[in-house]
């Protein structure tokens, strides 16, 4: 059977056809290939290709929907770096990011590890450390909110439990706020990204891990040695998608603190909201999303660049 | 070798081995308890009268079970239409997005044609560049068309992602080719390849696919804030938002809310949690 299939196009090949004939079956294919690809491709240019586009010019113009836009220059972009709580907003999404990254990662390679192994029930321990992932922000939001409750909350009671006197006020004290924050969203991403992982350790060879048993390597020099450079490519993919993640950071914090108290937790998305869509300045959120485009582009670029140095030594 | 080697160890060492699962099992079983507190704390909160929610010491088990909260929060808000706007919201999209995005995989993986490497790199790109990016340009659109407050604007912006072309394309890939070969020179037209070929056997990747675009319609929050601001079009996820605004301290019932948004995914979940799995790590793995 598959021998008589790949038999087929090397007997068509056998006695080349005229080029008329192979520039109409090109032009066919060019036909069908684009009616496949039409109809999505038909909404994915007018709604998602068009407006990043557009997005990038219209940083360069201010508009209103009342007046007609006009050419700006940089002038979106001089606003911006004088612009007080955009600054914060910048500040406070660094702040995330460099929470958010480091810490969904280790949670997520510790879960990897840890339930990378063949024994009965590990299916239910998988599925309850992902789950979190794909309940709605807003429900999670609303009990992460009552969890950290300062003075009723489960995790000041355990804390004080633990013998800590004065527990932190979380989402009510602008210091600590972010920190709640960064907790809910790494209890919530850490099973998404323990997947991948779990996929990145199935795909290392077991025979590395003999024969490092049999050189007498202990479980920390396997874990150096095999399991750390064999999900390499796992680890920048985490890493490029965590950043991009963070850098997007919107639902929870809306409804979690809608980026209070004051503007402690005010992140870049909620920014580009208020300015753009509430306030009607088109250009200037544009200007804003453009920072935020860019950041996101700087970020995936150095992760590359280091990565394939690190692949090339 | 290997799995001899395996097999004989645990006997051989007995009773440590035995130790060591038990110490294995109790970590398993903590971590676990850690990550799924949050949720008994929402059930049990659920289940309480509203000046039992937050007691010192908690109370894990209601003391007297309020299966009340659980009829009365429809009454308080309209529940059903948010619901019903959620459900069809998210049937529909899904089913655009799971049409529209196995039949382009299909062009992008089995038909060869000028410029269809360069235009899948866009499409790559776009996945890419956040929402928050280009959603400025993408609401006047929608403005101008007058479309804002209205399903429609949600379903064009939601139905044609990348991702899921993405998705099938690396699905598609893993078919071999020569099944297509076959079928064409068994007179077979490439859309009928696709209807009668491609679906069927890639029936695992349409349902990773489609429980993934069902559930972030579901859970989405950012777009219905933004396009739709009329009551009666809300998806659940606007109508807890604003529940929770308007009754701030009736806590058992912001959980009794909470629980029935979360019901109907979790129920998803329960029944097709390998296509979820699977279809994580396969459009990780590939990109």
């Amino acid at each position: 059977m598959a021998d008589l299939l790949t038999a087929t196009p090397a007997t068509a090949s056998a006695a080349p056809p005229p080029r008329a004939r192979d520039r109409r079956r090109a032009r066919r294919n060019t036909l069908i290939g684009w009616s496949f690809i039409l109809p999505n491709f038909l909404g994915f240019a007018v709604l998602t290709l068009v407006p990043v586009l557009a997005a990038f010019a219209l940083s360069f113009m201010e508009w209103d929907s009342y007046n007609p836009p006009e050419w700006v220059g940089l002038d979106n972009f001089e606003r911006l770096l004088n612009d007080e709580s955009t600054k914060i907003a910048l500040r406070n999404t660094a702040y995330y990011a460099l929470g958010h990254v480091p810490l969904t990662m280790l949670a997520a390679l510790g879960l990897a590890l840890l339930l990378n192994r063949k024994i009965a029930g590990v299916g239910f321990f998988r599925a309850a450390a992902f789950f979190p992932y794909i309940t709605s922000m807003v429900a999670v939001a609303i009990v992460w909110n009552m969890l950290f409750n300062p003075e009723f909350g489960p995790v000041n009671q355990f804390l004080q439990f633990l013998g800590v006197d004065s527990p932190p006020g979380w989402t009510t004290s602008t210091t600590w706020a972010m920190p709640a924050v960064i907790l809910t969203s790494v209890w919530r991403d850490m099973g998404y990204y323990m997947v991948l992982f779990l996929a990145g350790l199935q795909a290392i060879p077991v025979e590395q891990y003999e024969a490092a048993k049999v050189d007498g390597a202990s479980t920390w020099q396997r874990f150096r040695a095999v399991t750390l450079p064999g999900l390499r490519p796992v680890t920048f993919l985490v890493l490029v998608l965590l950043t991009v993640q963070s850098f997007k950071v919107f639902d929870l914090i809306v409804v979690m603190t809608d980026g209070g108290p004051g503007r402690a937790t005010l992140v870049l998305s909620q920014q580009i909201y208020r300015r753009g869509i509430v306030e009607g300045e088109f250009g200037y959120a544009s200007a804003i999303s453009f920072v935020l485009f860019l950041l996101v582009l700087v970020f995936t670029l150095v992760q590359f660049w280091i990565n394939n140095r690190r692949e090339r030594r | 070798m290997t799995t001899a080697d395996t097999a004989a160890a645990p006997r051989a060492r007995g009773p440590l081995a035995l130790a060591r699962r038990a110490v294995l099992y109790a970590v398993l079983a903590l971590a676990a308890l850690a990550i799924l507190v949050p949720f008994l704390w929402m059930v049990s909160a659920s289940l309480k009268r509203n000046n039992d929610v937050f007691t010192i010491p908690i109370q894990w088990i209601p003391q007297d079970f309020q299966w009340g909260n659980f009829t009365e929060i429809w009454t308080r808000v309209p529940l059903d239409t948010y619901l019903g706007n959620t459900v069809f919201l998210s049937l529909v999209i899904t089913f655009l997005q799971v049409l529209t995005g196995s039949f382009a995989a299909y062009g992008f993986a089995k038909v060869r044609f000028r410029g269809r490497d360069t235009l899948f790199m866009l499409y790559i790109a776009t996945i890419a560049v956040p929402w928050q990016a280009y959603m400025i340009p993408q609401y006047i659109m929608m403005q101008k068309a007058e479309l804002t407050d209205t399903f429609l604007s949600l379903i064009l912006i939601q139905a044609f992602g990348a991702f899921g072309v993405f998705l099938m394309r690396q699905y598609y890939l893993t078919i071999p080719d020569e099944l297509c070969e076959a079928a064409r020179v068994d007179g077979l037209s490439e859309y009928g390849i696709w209807a009668r070929i491609m679906l069927p056997l890639s029936k695992p990747a349409l349902a990773s696919l489609a429980l993934l675009t069902f559930v972030n319609t579901w859970n989405d929050y950012m777009g219905p804030f933004i396009y739709l601001t009329s009551n009666d079009l809300w998806t659940i996820q606007l109508g807890l938002r604003s529940f929770v605004g308007q009754y701030d301290a009736d806590y058992a019932m912001m959980m009794t809310g909470s629980v029935l948004s979360v019901l109907p995914i979790m129920i998803i979940f329960l029944l097709g949690q390998r296509h979820f799995i699977q279809g994580i790590a396969s459009s990780g793995m590939k990109g």
